[in-house]
This record gives structure tokens, C-alpha cells and sequence, in this order.
């Protein structure tokens, strides 16, 4: 070799070493199955999905969308699902602000928190059934009512039902969320508002609410999306073939009752869409909130 | 701070306490109501049974074949705690020691799977595994249920790791450890109550996890609450009692596991973890 | 108009104590304070002084006994009721607002018109010389920006009384300095009382017109800064004062002195407190412990550390106490000298009594 290839070689680090500067090396590697197994088995499916709705048993490329969006049977879901999916949301995210208020000086909270974990932790499925007794013409909750002076009312195989179920087992995350979120503001903040003369409401309004918003945005999102897959509790507890035929029981039905699974991808794809959608919005009215952290500056 | 209570706030603060206690006797009342129906004899039109019996476990042991499902149940929710665990307590090592290009990326490729909804890509997911001839069996159902737990034993684990000092582990190599070696002597020892935590949470998840399974199973290879679910959907109007035992069967097995999981970790971690790495 | 103080004659604490549980944060308190006085509550920590700021302001309810402004109680008052400024140790700025919005905040929750308070905001940012950055959010400030918007909150809203938690502690030493004659500075500005907590004796000394040194939830002792550096009235005053030689001594009068012995060392002193003859307890600044040729105390040099036109030392005498003291050369380590001071600054208490 000649001099300057001799130098040149000198001056340019080994790749090891290269890479090593960029953080890459042998305990970076341990991520790549994790990683390769997410890549595998759900954004493949995602696209792989996403393309075999555009291909469609019979007709063009669209042929799937145009069915779904003229036929009422089928688009009629998406109304269906965000009539539970709305509702239910602003309940769960805004019941849990006072609820949240309050539990956030008590002092046995995790009595509390752990009590209103088990409904999370039982799913949906258990609820849904749950509720079928307890609800039922003949369930403790009727009885109750005709005890009080009120009568029947019809609350299971109907859009109440799923309502109920959804509040169930959603509350418990929005509100251990906005909780988590609460405890989560400086409270010499709320402090420094009442030497200056704020009183607990103006403290609320004024300080509170601000360094929660962009919590509570999340939460919805979260809750949002959460919501408007329900599907256990809208065919056990609801009117599947009525008020209730959420979108994601046609997803079901096209995929496992008429095998046609391109159609399926194509509902799911919708659903995931529409999720999309009142994500960004949400997002998007958060962008007017204050984004940052909710400390009050040094030490 | 001192406050003094108005009447107002007074007032509030009832009707605040009042709606919690109407939200957690709700709820305690639906699963009584399960229970007391799988032990009662006939139950139409009174406040309880008219008489008490075990008699519909053994008819639901025997009806839905419990104990298959039982082990099927154990089998898919063991291999799919032990796999999300070799899988996911490495990754998350990397993830929070290591500052790669790209990590950003791979840390929203976590995210992903925990954010939208397991029926959103459920069937998408089933799709691919029926084609490829891993759909209706026990292998399909353990993939498609490793598919949220990976990434949440990932996004849980790694505050876990990034608490431990990287200076110890700086100690261990150079007193010559490699990193497997690191990781069976230093590492998963400091780590233990962190995965033990992480693991029991994936264990009491996905023995709640139903679309998935319901969309990749195959009669052999249904877990406890899917079996309930077509129980009940094939009940018609109310659920007759031994379909109520199953489902007490159910609620104790969960139970029990969130019991013992409740003993390592704070009932708001197997929410907020999640959803807090979300937010960030 | 100028931004003044709320006129007022006195500020009483009358006998005020705080329990958590079975513990005593504070006991007994009693105190007057007058208009334009800045107050000092200093003493190590847990010894109470933060408590007695919150009950203060109101951030805690007191157990027992009661405050007085003037002749209003006003210990059953809520915090926004009260009316008092209060500076906190991590500043406390609204992070979602502006600095003028934060300013203008407590002008707000009065709910005065729109021009006044823009006035006062632009007046109180003059006073802490922060008038180009009104537009700023308090995240945008350096850590000195931070602790004048909160000064200047809290002296916006003319508050008879200032409370100010530590507002020092997490600056560095330079910007300290510079802050302890801004907070003086604008004090005397504006004329209210202001009550400063702090564990920096340094900082109360040249701060205060008076100093409150607590311990354990008690007051020790309340005097001037000339008082409490040169005659501290115990033991644990004088040693939280910079009085850091605390001998064990037998002490006997001796006419109007009072020698103290300790091994075979005899020295004259001066007592501040009754003592029993026997065990006492001799206090002793380094600064008043010469290297002096035939001082009575004997003792090996351990360090001597450079301190500009001093060298501050370290040893110990021949029966193993540790001492501190000034020479005006450095010493060798292991170098035997003689130290003496002077009766008067040698301060006899009582013993036993930490």
C-alpha cells in the first residue's frame, strides 16, 4: 500500500466503532425481535388488510367501500357505534373530573382504585353478563326500583344496556386516568392561587382545568377509540340486529358469517378511519390548550 | 389548606361521594348477581334463590368441557407470558440504555398496537394467520395474543430499567461480564419485582383478552372467555345457572391473579403506565 | 400611585402550635410584628420555621392558639382571605400564563378594572427590573428570572405582610448575593413586613432587622443580628450561629468572671446563662480563637486551610477536643500552638441540654 492509502485507512474509524458512536451495537440489537414480531404480525396485517380491501370478491377496486356506503344496513353502523361511542366518552371523561377531585386527597385511595380496578380486570364479556342478571326484569336493580316508586324499566337488549355496560367498564380508566393526571399538578400551584385570593372555584377555572386540559384530551382519545370497538357487551347486552349493530359486528359477520374477507378489511379499515378522524379533531382543539409541564418552575 | 365548608361545598362533596358509592355498589351487585344465580336453585321472582345448590359447577364442568378449556386457557396465557417476556424485557434493555437513530420510531411502533383497539386489527390479524394455516389452532391464538402484550411488557419495563444506576452494570463488565452474563447476574435480579409485575400484568390481561382469540380461535383452542361468551350469546334471553358458574369460574381465576399481581404493583399502573407513555 | 404596603400597626402570634399526629411541628410560638420589620425565622431543618409560615398564610390550620392583625383574628381565615403576599421555595409560577398574566393574577381575583391592573403589573415588573420580559411564559426564564416574577406577584397586590419560604435555596451562590440586596431593596421599597425563612444564618444576619432562631419547634431566642451573632442565649444558638468550638467545661465563678476547665486547661469566660458549678458548656467563634503565643490552650494543628487574609485551622488538644480557630500563616500539619481569646467572647451556658 502507498502512504496515503496507508493514512487514509488510519483516519477512518472501523465500523464497530462507527456505529458505536451512534449508540448501535450489540445490546441495540436485542430490540430487533421484539421489534421484527411487531413489524410481522400487525403492521403487515394492517397493510396487508388495507390492501385486500381493495380487492374485492367482485367488482373494481373500490368495490367494497361503495358496497359498505350504499348499503344502510351497513353504513347505518357507523351512526350506531358513535351514538354508544360519544355519549359514553364525554360521561367517562367528565364524571371523572370531580370524582377525581375529590378521591385525590383521601386517604385510603387505594382501597378505592383497587375496587375499581376489577371491573377492568373482569373484561367485558363478564360484565356484559353480569349486567343481563342484574339488570333483568327480574334482577335487583328492577326490584329496587319498583321498591322506590319508579316501575320497570327495560335496560338490557337495548341501547341502555350497552350504555350502562360501557360506563362499567370504562369508567374506571378515565377515571384512574385523570387521576394520575391531577396528582400529577404542583400543588403549591393551587396554593400560591388562594394567597392571592382565589377561591376554590376561581382555583379550579383559572389553574386546574388549563394544566389538565391536554390530560383530558388524551383521556378522551383514548376513551374514544376504547369505546367505539365495543362488540362483546353490543351483541349480549344489546340489540345486535337493531339500535345497537355496532360497526365492528360487521366486520364480524362479513368476515366469519360470509367468509369474505376482503369486505372485513374494508369495515375494519372504516373503523379504523373514522377512529383516526375524532383522534385528530381531538388533538387538533387540544393544539389551543397550554401543552407543557404542570410544575411551577425550579427546585 | 384550611377550608372551611359552605353549605354549597358541603353539598357537592355528598352528591360527589354519593355517585362514587352508586358506581361501586353498582358494580359489586352485577358480579354478586353471577354468583348467587350459579348457586341458586330456581330463581325468578325474589329478591334471592328460593334454594342453594352446587350442583350447576359440575353441570358446567361437564357442558362446556371446563377442564380443556381450563388447561387450553393456562396453556395459551403461560406460553404468552413467557414469550412477551424473552421478547419484550430485552427490547426494552435496548430501548432504555441505548439512543439509536430511529428509536423514536421503533418506541411509536410500540405504541401502536397498545393504542388501537384489539378489534380494529384483530381481523386483519386473523386474516393473515388463517392463510397462514396458523388460524383456528392454539398457535394462532398465542400469536395474535402476543401481539398487545409485547409492547406493553415493553413501555412497562422500561422506566424499570432506566431506574437502575447504568454505572453498576458499567462495574459489572468491567469486571469482565459479557452481556449475557450481565443480564442472568446484575440485571434480571434488580429487575425482578419489575418483570414479576410486568408478567402478572400480561398473565391477568389476556385471560380477560377476548376479540382476539374469538377472532383466531378454533373449537379446541378457545380460552375461558371466549367459551363464556358463546355460552351466553347462545342463551337467548337470560343466561340459564350453569353458564353463571362458568362465569364465576371465571371471575375467580382473574381474581386470584390480579390479588397477587395487586401485591407487587399499584392498581393505577395497569392503566396509567400504558397511557402515561401514550401521552408522552 | 405607588405600589405600598397595606398600613397596619401590629402582627401577633399568640402561643401558635401545629400537630401532626403525635408530632409537635410547632410549640407555642409567640411573636409581634410591626410594620416594615423584616422578620428572619431561621434554624435548621425541621425545626418548624416553614410550618409557621404556612399557618401563616393559611396553607395549615393551627391546633392551638390563635394570630392577630391588628385586632382582627384572623387565624379561622382562609388563605384567600388573608390577603398576605407569599414568595414559595419553587416559585410557584402558573406555567400556563404569561409573566403579566401571573403578576396580574391576585389584581384579578380582586377584580379591579382592566387599566389599574396593567399599571401595577407594568410597576412591580419595573421594580424587579423584569419589564422586557412581561410577554414571557415562566418556562422561557432562567431560575433569578423566575424568583422576581414571583416577588413581584406577591408584592403587586400591596399586602400588609410578605411571607417568603427559602426563596433562595436553589440559586447558585453569585446570583444568591445578588438576589439578598434585591429582596432588601425592594423591602424598603414598598414598606410591608416581611417574614423570610431561611437556614442560612449568613443570609438572615444581613437580611433582618430582627432574627428568630428556632429549634424543634420553639422559639430560642428573638434579637437584632448584633444580639444573636455576639451574645446568643444558648448553647445550640450560639453553635447554629458560627460559634462551632462547643467545649464540655467545668466551670466555677471566679469574681465576675467565670473559669472553665477542661483537662488541664484553664481559660476565663463570660456567662451568658445560668449554669450549675460543674458541667457547662463553653462556646467559642473560630474567628475569636487566636494563635497567640502564650495562650492558656494548647493544641496539634490537624488542617489550615487558605482563606485570603486568614488561614482557618483545625486541631486538637492534648485530651482529644476538636477546635477551630484562625492563624495568620498556615500551619503544618501536626504543629503544636497556643491559643487564647478573649473572656468576653468566650460565652459559658449551661451543660447537658443539647
Amino acid at each position: 500500500m502507498t502512504d496515503a492509502a496507508l493514512t487514509k485507512a488510519a483516519e477512518r474509524p472501523p465500523l464497530r466503532v462507527r456505529l458505536k458512536l451512534r449508540d448501535i451495537d450489540g445490546v441495540t440489537l436485542l430490540v430487533v425481535p421484539a421489534a421484527l414480531f411487531v413489524l410481522l404480525l400487525f403492521i403487515y396485517p394492517f397493510a396487508y388488510g388495507f390492501v385486500l380491501s381493495f380487492k374485492p370478491k367482485t367488482g373494481d377496486l373500490f368495490a367494497n367501500y361503495r358496497k359498505f356506503f350504499s348499503d344502510p344496513f351497513l353504513y347505518d353502523t357507523i351512526l350506531a357505534t358513535f351514538r354508544l361511542a360519544i355519549p359514553a366518552t364525554l360521561i367517562n371523561v367528565l364524571v371523572s373530573v370531580p370524582v377525581a377531585l375529590r378521591v385525590r386527597r383521601m386517604r385510603h385511595r387505594r382501597v378505592l382504585t383497587t375496587l375499581l380496578v376489577v371491573p377492568i380486570t373482569l373484561g367485558t364479556v363478564l360484565i356484559a353478563q353480569g349486567l343481563l342478571i342484574y339488570l333483568g326484569p327480574q334482577g335487583w336493580f328492577n326490584r329496587a326500583l319498583t321498591l322506590i316508586g319508579i316501575g320497570q324499566v327495560r335496560l338490557v337488549h337495548n341501547y341502555t344496556g350497552v350504555m350502562l355496560s360501557l360506563i362499567m367498564s370504562g369508567f374506571p380508566f378515565t377515571f384512574l386516568l385523570t387521576l394520575s393526571y391531577l396528582t400529577g399538578i404542583d400543588p403549591s400551584l393551587e396554593q400560591a392561587a388562594a394567597t392571592l385570593g382565589a377561591r376554590a372555584r376561581a382555583r379550579f377555572f383559572h389553574i386546574v382545568l388549563p394544566l389538565l386540559a391536554q390530560g383530558l384530551a388524551i383521556n378522551m382519545c383514548l376513551s374514544f377509540v376504547q369505546t367505539f370497538s365495543v362488540f362483546p357487551s353490543a351483541v349480549l347486552l344489546g340489540a345486535p340486529a337493531g339500535e345497537t349493530r355496532v360497526i365492528s359486528i360487521a366486520a364480524y359477520q362479513a368476515a366469519y358469517e360470509q367468509y369474505d374477507y376482503s369486505m372485513a378489511s374494508a369495515v375494519a379499515m372504516i373503523m379504523g378511519f373514522c377512529q383516526l378522524a375524532v383522534v385528530m379533531l381531538i388533538l387538533a382543539g387540544r393544539s389551543f390548550a397550554y401543552r407543557g409541564a404542570a410544575a411551577g418552575g425550579k427546585g | 389548606m384550611q377550608q372551611d365548608k359552605s353549605v354549597g361545598e358541603r353539598l357537592w362533596a355528598i352528591a360527589v361521594w354519593a355517585l362514587v358509592i352508586f358506581f361501586v355498589v353498582n358494580v359489586i351487585a352485577t358480579i354478586a348477581a353471577v354468583a348467587v344465580d350459579s348457586f341458586g336453585t330456581r330463581w325468578f321472582s325474589s329478591w334471592l334463590p328460593a334454594g342453594f345448590t352446587t350442583r350447576w359447577y359440575k353441570a358446567a364442568w361437564d357442558e362446556f368441557q371446563l377442564h380443556d378449556v381450563l388447561v387450553v386457557t393456562f396453556e395459551v396465557v403461560g406460553a404468552v407470558v413467557l414469550l412477551s417476556g424473552l421478547l419484550g424485557v430485552p427490547a426494552a434493555y435496548a430501548l432504555a440504555r441505548r439512543n439509536f437513530p430511529g428509536k423514536q420510531l421503533v418506541i411509536l411502533l410500540f405504541l401502536l398496537p397498545m393504542m388501537i383497539p384489539p378489534i380494529t386489527f384483530g381481523i386483519p390479524l386473523a386474516t393473515v394467520l388463517y392463510q397462514a394455516h396458523l388460524g383456528g389452532n392454539m398457535s394462532g391464538v398465542i400469536l395474535a395474543n402476543l401481539v398487545p402484550t409485547v409492547p406493553f411488557v415493553v413501555l412497562v419495563m422500561i422506566p424499570f430499567i432506566e431506574q437502575i444506576d447504568p454505572r453498576i452494570e458499567a462495574a459489572a463488565r468491567v469486571f469482565g461480564a459479557g452481556t449475557g452474563r450481565l443480564f442472568v447476574h446484575v440485571l434480571v435480579p434488580l429487575l425482578t419485582s419489575g418483570i414479576l409485575a410486568a408478567l402478572l400484568l400480561v398473565l391477568v390481561r389476556t385471560i380477560a383478552m377476548f376479540e382476539l382469540t374469538f377472532f383466531t380461535a378454533g373449537p379446541d383452542s378457545q380460552t375461558l372467555v371466549v367459551t363464556l361468551y358463546y355460552a351466553v350469546g347462545a342463551a337467548g334471553v337470560r343466561s340459564n345457572q350453569s353458564i353463571d358458574a362458568m362465569a364465576v369460574i371465571y371471575m375467580v381465576t382473574t381474581l386470584v391473579w390480579l390479588l397477587i399481581a395487586l401485591r407487587f404493583v399499584d392498581p393505577t399502573q395497569i392503566v396509567t403506565r400504558v397511557k402515561k407513555e401514550a401521552a408522552a | 400611585m405607588a405600589i405600598a404596603g397595606r398600613d397596619f400597626r401590629e402582627l401577633r402570634l399568640d402561643d401558635m402550635s401545629r400537630n401532626f399526629g403525635t408530632v409537635n411541628a410547632l410549640k407555642g410560638v409567640t411573636l409581634t410584628v410591626r410594620r416594615g420589620e423584616f422578620i428572619a425565622l431561621l434554624g435548621p431543618s425541621g425545626c418548624g420555621k416553614s410550618t409557621a409560615l404556612n399557618c401563616l398564610a393559611g396553607l395549615l390550620t393551627l391546633s392551638s392558639g390563635s394570630i392577630w392583625l391588628d385586632q382582627t383574628r384572623i387565624d379561622r381565615l382562609k388563605p384567600e382571605e388573608r390577603g398576605f403576599g407569599m414568595v414559595f421555595q419553587n416559585y410557584a409560577l402558573f406555567p400556563h400564563m404569561s409573566v403579566r398574566k401571573n403578576i396580574a393574577f391576585g389584581l384579578s381575583m380582586q377584580g379591579r378594572p382592566k387599566d389599574e391592573i396593567e399599571r401595577k403589573v407594568d410597576e412591580a415588573l419595573a421594580i424587579v427590573r423584569l419589564s422586557e420580559q412581561g410577554h414571557k411564559l415562566p418556562g422561557q426564564l432562567s431560575g433569578g428570572q423566575q424568583q422576581r416574577v414571583a416577588i413581584a406577584r406577591a408584592i403587586v397586590i400591596e399586602p400588609p405582610l410578605v411571607l417568603m419560604d427559602e426563596p433562595l435555596s436553589n440559586l447558585d451562590a453569585k446570583l444568591r448575593l445578588e438576589m439578598r440586596a434585591e429582596i432588601r431593596r425592594i423591602h424598603d421599597l414598598i414598606g410591608s413586613a416581611t417574614i423570610y425563612v431561611t437556614h442560612d444564618q449568613e443570609e438572615a444576619l444581613s437580611l433582618a432587622d430582627r432574627i428568630v432562631v428556632m429549634r424543634a419547634g420553639e422559639v430560642r431566642q428573638v434579637g437584632t443580628p448584633e444580639e444573636l451573632y455576639g451574645r446568643p442565649a444558648h448553647a445550640d444558638v450560639a453553635e447554629f450561629m458560627g460559634y462551632r468550638n462547643q467545649l464540655r467545661v467545668t466551670a466555677a465563678r471566679a469574681g465576675n468572671q467565670v473559669m472553665i476547665r477542661t483537662g488541664n486547661v484553664t481559660l476565663a469566660g463570660s456567662a451568658v446563662e445560668p449554669f450549675t458549678e460543674g458541667e457547662a458548656v463553653a462556646a467559642i467563634r473560630p474567628e475569636d480563637l487566636e494563635v497567640s503565643a502564650n495562650g492558656p490552650v494548647e493544641a496539634r494543628t490537624e488542617t489550615s486551610q487558605y482563606h485570603g487574609d486568614y488561614f482557618y485551622s483545625s486541631g486538637r488538644t492534648a485530651d482529644g477536643a476538636e477546635l477551630y480557630f484562625r492563624s495568620d500563616r498556615r500551619l503544618t500539619k501536626g504543629e503544636i500552638v497556643r491559643l487564647a481569646a478573649d473572656p468576653a467572647r468566650v460565652l459559658v451556658y449551661a451543660g447537658g441540654r443539647p
